[in-house]
């Protein structure tokens, strides 16, 4: 049995007084892509950076390959690759240079980081901007150099926080196949995401946070199977009628959400609640069935939406 | 155990060499330009009232007053260049651009950082003392063998602005403080540090204070080796002193650095 690639026990982070990580046990296993959800300022990102070894720890256990951060950080951090929810690109060089002086503080020999550049430039679809300097790229190819720079040291381990924020549908479905190339290629994936669907595609498995504290955990299949229906009926009611209509639909399906803008019924059979609904006398003025996801998983688990 | 490879604080270098080779044309001019107009300016102009006052080459030590400023210009040029490359550049890699961050995230560390930024200004100093003092080496009055050793006092007192100068912006939240420490601090230094007369002209107080920094030592030795009048005891004090200003601004800005980068 070999030990798994991180463990965090009764991790704790904390800011003078503030409580950014409130005492988290996880455990990610070598090859598993695993994922932290929650809203903002649930601590994933604070959770990231101690994983990352550039965040000391307050309280609790964290290893990673079995080493301990506060000692063995260089170390650790040799073996990791590390995107950060902020770019650190050197927006004043170009795109093979941000990549070659990253090999060169991993130590690299410089033929060495050259080749390397030019394979991951590859892999990034950048090979024909390798000399344009980066601040003319869009933010989708930031991104992608941004992992493809992490990659330099050929990581066992690869931490994202929050890769797709800000792109188009397109350049995100670009970065979940590269992303998912490297799953296939053993490389162990540890990402944040507010994406529901970004966590259903790439995740393994995932642990739900809010405030701190993991509120669920399991793969996205089996989170939605446990705190879920199968679907859910969506209806948006006329200027202030959603919260009006809400007593009206009690019963109706196994549960409710009333929201902002819209009221979430919980069925099994959403065809069946939207006839149920009609019976009623309800006119919504739009009806939707689709099938439950991530995101009401979310939902009931914190009673708030993912995205504000 | 990982062997040792490339020092963290050379990789750190080569990293800011690759940023000033895009621009090093207009880096190289833009720390020429201001020592050059100050040696025509003050030296040429002032000069040929200065030494036509009997007495003031006595009081000066040298042949002329071109002479008495040039090695001067060449230790306030790596002051004023590292002082600013310490400021602006400091702050924008912790926050604009975040580049120490992104070296943070690598198998180095804030040590290495600020180390590379140390050697990177040892080697931005020398750059920039070598181009003017082969200027200076083109005209007769200016022309001596100790513009060599003068490079090496001009590096040593780059570096020790450098140092304290990082340490103070790694925590800067408004950039504002730059064009205060500018004003209060570097170009005070730059007219009252004695590059341009000897400090016994001065108050005492001021005098003391121009003493408490690194400037003063820097030129009185530059001086000193271009007038051919060394004093090797003040040489081996100027020298322990500077280096006191550079030992205790590393080590304030690594541990600084090391709380801002891992918070
Ligand atoms: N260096 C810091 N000093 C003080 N407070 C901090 C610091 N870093 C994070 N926090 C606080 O810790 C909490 C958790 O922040 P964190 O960045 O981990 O959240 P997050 O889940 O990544 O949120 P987001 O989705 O917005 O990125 C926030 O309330 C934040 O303000
Ligand atoms: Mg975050």
């Amino acid at each position: 049995m070999s030990e798994p690639l991180i463990v965090a026990e009764q991790l704790i982070k904390r800011f003078g007084e503030f409580t950014a990580v409130d005492g988290i046990d996880v455990q990610v296993e070598k090859g598993e892509a695993f994922g932290f959800l929650g809203p903002n300022g649930a601590g994933k990102s604070s959770t990231m950076r101690m994983i990352a070894c550039v965040s000391p720890i307050t309280a609790g256990r964290l290893r990673v390959f079995g080493l301990d951060p506060a000692t063995q950080g260089a170390d650790i951090r040799r073996r990791i690759g590390v995107v950060p929810q902020l770019d650190t690109l050197d927006v004043e060089l170009s795109v093979q240079e941000n990549l070659w002086l990253y090999g060169r503080f991993f130590d690299l020999p410089r033929p060495e980081a050259k080749r390397r550049s030019a394979e991951l430039l590859e892999f990034a679809q950048l090979t024909d901007r390798a000399t344009s300097v980066v601040e003319s790229l869009s933010g989708g190819m930031k991104r992608r150099l941004s992992i493809a720079r992490s990659l330099i040291n050929e990581p066992e381990l690869l931490l994202l926080d929050e890769p797709t924020t800000g792109l188009d549908p397109q350049a995100r479905h670009v970065l979940w196949d590269r992303l998912y190339r490297l799953k296939q290629q053993g490389v162990t994936l540890v990402l944040t995401t507010h994406y529901m669907d970004e966590a259903e595609q790439l995740c393994d498995r995932l642990v739900v946070m809010d405030q701190g504290k993991i509120v669920a955990e399991g793969s996205p299949r089996s989170l939605i199977g446990q705190y879920a229906t199968r679907e859910v009926l969506e209806l948006r009611f006329a200027a202030d009628g959603n919260a009006a209509a809400a007593p009206q639909l009690e019963g109706i399906g196994e549960r409710q959400e009333l929201l902002p803008d819209r009221v979430l019924i919980y069925a099994d059979d959403g065809e069946h609640a939207l006839t149920e609904t009609h019976h009623r006398g309800l006119q919504p003025e739009s009806a939707l069935v689709r099938r439950a996801s991530l995101e009401d998983v979310f939902l009931l688990l914190t009673g708030r939406t993912l995205v504000d | 155990m990982a062997a040792m490879g490339t020092p963290g604080a050379l990789r750190v270098a080569s990293w800011h060499l690759t940023a000033f080779r895009r621009f090093w044309r207009l880096n190289l001019l833009s720390s020429l330009v201001q020592p050059l107009l100050y040696l025509l300016g003050l030296g040429v102009g002032v000069g040929s009232l200065v030494d036509r006052n009997t007495g003031s080459g006595q009081l000066l030590g040298s042949a002329s007053y071109v002479a008495f400023v040039a090695p001067g210009l060449l230790v306030t040029t790596a002051m004023a260049l590292t002082a600013g490359e310490s400021m602006w550049p400091v702050m924008g890699s912790l926050t604009w651009q975040r580049g120490y961050h992104g070296i943070a995230a690598t198998s180095l560390e804030a040590r290495d950082i600020v180390f590379g930024h140390g050697t990177w200004m040892m080697v931005r100093s020398g750059i920039a003392a070598t181009a003017v003092a082969i200027v200076l080496a083109c005209f007769r009055e200016t022309r001596s063998w100790g513009l060599l050793p003068g490079i090496l006092a001009a590096i040593a007192v780059g570096v020790s602005f450098a140092m304290p100068i990082m340490a103070f912006s790694i925590n800067v939240k408004l950039d504002g403080a730059f064009a205060g420490l500018q004003r209060f601090l570097i170009i005070p230094l730059f007219l009252f540090g004695g590059a341009f007369y000897p400090i016994s002209q001065l108050p005492t107080v001021v005098q003391w204070v121009a003493r408490l920094f690194p400037l003063w030592h820097g030129v009185v030795m530059a001086r000193d080796f271009s007038v051919g009048d060394v004093d090797w005891a003040g040489v081996v004090g100027h020298t322990a002193y500077i280096a006191a200003w550079v030992v205790a601004g590393t080590w304030i800005a690594i541990i600084r650095l090391r709380k801002r980068l891992y918070p």
